[in-house]
């Protein structure tokens, strides 16, 4: 019957806190984790946003092709009217 | 009896604490089910934007490493271009010349220009000029004196290079004659030859009129070239207009009518009466008058 008070007691004494303090750690890790979740989150969408420009660089490599084709016809032109150096 | 009662006692004890602890237990792990579920619901919308980054950001490897390689082909294009028209030595005093320092990094095709010292290049590159006298472009052969002052100072430019070219580029402009200006501002003004209806403007018409009344005055082509009143020996062989066509007008101020021009007549016009041509009473009427004669309805009205 001691044993059983004393049993009572531990539960009660250590059991108990140790279940409560646990628990809680747990759920402030979790409610911790959530912020950082929705900064991610926002960053991310952010980035999308900033990455909307990356179909602008199409555009930006046919202008470049083009203009490094007309700078091969205008140097071409340049080596017909200019005599070599050597 | 009292022992049962202990014993009761004490599994009321642990009942209580073992409902306490779930309950707990219960209480927190909800808490952190709650916190999980937005966590996952976070996550979900992370991995969308993410997933939108790779796909935005897929074609950019390829799209970049395309517009390097172009970028690539033409400073190659050039430098070759360059070091074949100039030779490898004048090449980098030239670019050298354009920019101070840069010889001395050379050409990115060619190696082996770091090695080479950029010979001084002053503005008067010899070889180009000759290249562009052979073009038949004006150029300042012979003007620039490798021996004398510079040219052109480098740090600030000047007008001093202008001097290379023939001098008409340099003070002529300003002392040719203006452009052909049309109208009463023009630098040559012919006087009128003829006059083909109406009167002349006269200094007061053309103050009520405005300045514009001008122009007619001046004539707008004389006779001597080749105005409608030319000897017909400077016109072609069908004028289309000659003078009867365009008629002339009497030089007087008098009515060409014995009862002049009635300018008040108009005022009394009335539309339903004194509208399109009289029709004679009675007459059938032709088709071709239809357009012609007044409406109905007006004369109707009228009355």
């Amino acid at each position: 019957m001691t044993m059983w008070w004393i049993g009572d007691a531990v539960l009660f004494v250590v059991v108990v806190p140790v279940v409560v303090y646990l628990l809680h750690a747990v759920l402030n890790a979790a409610r911790s984790i959530v912020p950082s979740v929705e900064e991610i989150a926002t960053t991310a969408a952010a980035g999308s946003k900033d990455l909307d420009a990356a179909a602008l660089l199409l555009t930006t490599q046919e202008q470049v092709i083009e203009t490094v084709a007309g700078v091969a016809d205008y140097g071409g032109s340049l080596d017909v009217i200019l005599d070599d150096a050597r | 009896m009292a022992p049962v009662l202990a014993v009761e006692a004490a599994g009321i004890v642990t009942i209580v604490a073992v409902v306490l602890i779930v309950a707990v237990l219960v209480v927190y792990l909800v808490a952190v089910i709650v916190q999980l579920r937005k966590i996952t619901k976070g996550l979900e919308v992370v991995i969308a934007r993410v997933g939108e980054i790779v796909e935005k950001s897929a074609p950019v490897n390829g799209v970049v490493t395309t517009i390097n390689e172009q970028l690539d082909a033409g400073v190659d294009l050039l430098e070759g271009l360059l070091v074949k028209k100039a030779g490898m030595t004048d090449a980098v005093g030239l670019v050298d010349g354009l920019y101070t320092g840069a010889g001395a990094a050379g050409f990115r095709s060619f190696p082996e220009s770091k090695d080479i010292k950029a010979p001084r290049i002053g503005e008067v590159y010899t070889k180009g000029t000759l290249t562009l006298a052979r073009l038949g472009r004006e150029a300042p052969i012979a003007v620039g004196n490798p021996a004398g002052p510079a040219l052109r100072d480098v740090q600030r430019g000047s007008l001093a290079a202008r001097l290379l070219y023939p001098e008409v580029r340099q003070t002529r402009p300003e002392a040719l004659a203006r452009s052909p200006v049309i109208g009463a501002g023009a630098p040559v003004l012919y006087p009128p030859s003829e006059q083909r209806g109406g009167t002349t403007p006269d200094d007061e018409e053309v103050a009520e009129k405005g300045p514009w009344t001008e122009v007619a005055a001046e004539g707008i082509v004389p006779a001597e070239l080749g105005g409608s009143d030319a000897p017909r020996d400077l016109l072609a062989e069908d004028p289309q207009l000659g003078s009867p066509v365009l008629g002339e007008t009497t030089g007087s101020e008098e009515p060409a009518t014995e009862g002049g021009i009635d300018p008040g007549a108009g005022d009394e016009a009335d539309a339903t009466t004194d509208a399109g041509p009289e029709l004679p009473e009675g007459a059938e009427p032709d088709l071709r008058d239809a357009a012609a004669a007044r409406r109905q309805a007006d004369v109707e009205s009228a009355e």
